[in-house]
């Protein structure tokens, strides 16, 4: 398998794969950073702010990619509000680059890792750090001693669900990617290119693996989720 | 009973939603993505001088290509090049004989910045630009010119980091319009607008530092037997048709 593999496979295909292997993995832990604070206050708070947060959290999920790709467009370039911060921080402009892809990505699937984990929070009630708190603990010690293990399992698919979306990622790519190998050229546009120039063979290795890892992806998610707590995300 | 009332509801909005797109009578076109906007007003012009409307989609040549050997129910191809139509003739989905010339195209170095490109394209030689965007050379002709360009002019080398790849000539429109790459080759269709430029700064490229951009459009067997992509296909060579087309930035 493994020689067979990697004669079917280019240099060029080795690199998108690697991008967006690297892709998916910072663009999971920046989530599970920002999503955890982010699902606890939402499971927590009783702000009127909550339901316009929820909402705005939910946006990429059901927005098409191209809306947003449009927009982070506009808002990464040079004129746009992130584009003039990102330059006045002496970054540059962020389009076309993996930082920018990053970006992206962090926006595109943040439901996907709040979702699991607010709901892992939810499931949990009030009740462990009540608990905690009678045993004299601090609530910061009683989060990451109480509540975040308690939460494994949604953290876990947060992760899972995260990385597995950033992989499958295309429209936005497409839109702020600019397609350079070894910075936004990932394996999801690399099999559009492919297809679109009719090199099915190429397209046909880099989409069964896709396939395949996607499957992979899905049947470890089932089987982390206990049968009894269905609808956990 | 309140089921089939849903069921009904369903079944009418499927309908509603389905209904006249299986009825107008129309010519459903594959135009090359710098051709998009000429095809816009020549879509006008032909439903005014024929009574057809027009179902336009735009693409890479490349992509519009492979939609259109998957059964895209395309009547007429516009492409970017020659090469498309020719195999689209000879892979048999396309009416022998039918392929014709209807542009030769342009390439423009253009910046949505008043100021940046000389006449003569020098700034291609400096570095007063962090981006410059085309589109994809595998797919789009224009592409594949800018790519000519930039090596005859022995600039490939030094500036391949900077290059940003559209999906087509569009998407190299887009990303240099929004000033995120500061340089772009484009279609000079894409930044003309009856001869003039609409905004920014532009090198018109001198056609002898590509291939020519000869773009040929054919009858795609789908429409052979239909009087409305035939009627587009006379159309093409009208004089108000050339007269577009020429307005555009196009020679022929």
């Amino acid at each position: 398998m493994g020689m067979k593999t990697e004669a079917l496979l280019d240099p060029q295909a080795w690199q998108a794969i690697a991008l967006t292997l690297r892709l998916a993995t910072l663009t999971t832990l920046v989530l599970l950073l920002l999503a955890t604070p982010l699902a606890w206050w939402l499971a927590h708070t009783r702000s009127r702010a909550r339901a316009p947060v929820s909402a705005l959290v939910t946006l990429p999920l059901v927005l098409p990619p191209s809306v947003l790709g449009f927009y982070l467009l506009v808002a990464l370039g040079p004129q746009g509000p992130l584009g003039q911060f990102t330059q006045a921080m002496g970054w540059g402009v962020l389009s076309f680059t993996f930082t920018g892809l990053l970006i992206g990505s962090v926006v595109f699937s943040l439901p996907f890792a709040v979702q699991p984990i607010h709901n892992a929070f939810e499931a949990m009630g009030t009740r462990p750090m009540e608990v905690a708190a009678t045993l004299r603990a601090s609530p910061l010690d009683a989060f990451f001693t109480v509540a975040l293990p308690q939460a494994r399992t949604g953290l876990l698919t947060a992760a899972v669900l995260s990385f597995a979306h950033t992989v499958g990622e295309f429209g936005v790519v497409l839109m702020i990617g600019g397609n350079i190998p070894g910075q936004t050229r990932v394996v999801s546009t690399l099999i559009y290119g492919h297809v679109e120039a009719l090199e099915y063979a190429q397209a046909h290795v880099l989409a069964a693996g896709m396939l395949l890892f996607s499957f992979l992806v899905l049947l470890v998610l089932a089987w982390l989720r206990p049968p009894a707590r269905r609808g956990a995300w | 009973m309140r089921g089939r009332w849903a069921c009904m509801g369903m079944i009418a909005w499927v309908c509603w939603f389905t209904g006249p797109v299986a009825w107008a009578a129309e010519v459903s076109v594959a135009v090359a993505a710098n051709f998009a906007a000429p095809m816009k007003r020549l879509a006008v012009a032909f439903e005014h001088a024929s009574g057809h409307r027009t179902v336009v989609s735009v693409g890479a040549t490349g992509a519009l290509y492979a939609q259109a050997v998957h059964g895209a129910p395309f009547e007429v191809f516009l492409g970017a090049d020659q090469a498309t139509a020719q195999r689209l003739q000879s892979q048999g989905l396309a009416v022998q004989g039918s392929a014709y010339t209807y542009a030769i195209g342009r390439l423009v170095l253009w910046s949505a910045q008043p100021d940046l490109v000389d006449p003569q394209g020098e700034v291609l030689r400096t570095a007063r630009f962090q981006r410059l965007a085309l589109a994809n050379p595998k797919l789009a002709p224009y592409g594949a010119a800018a790519y000519e360009v930039l090596h005859r002019k022995g600039l490939l080398e030094a500036w391949r980091h900077r290059l940003v790849q559209g999906d087509n000539i569009a998407q190299a429109h887009q990303f240099t319009a929004s000033k995120n790459a500061a340089l772009g080759f484009l279609a000079l269709s894409q930044v003309v607008v009856d001869g003039r430029l609409t905004h920014g700064s532009a090198w018109v490229v001198p056609s002898d530092l590509h291939s020519p951009l000869k773009q040929d459009m054919v009858l795609l067997k789908r429409g052979a037997n239909a009087p409305a992509a035939y009627a587009f296909m006379e159309f093409m060579r009208s004089p108000a048709a050339r007269a577009i087309i020429r307005a555009h930035g196009y020679e022929d």
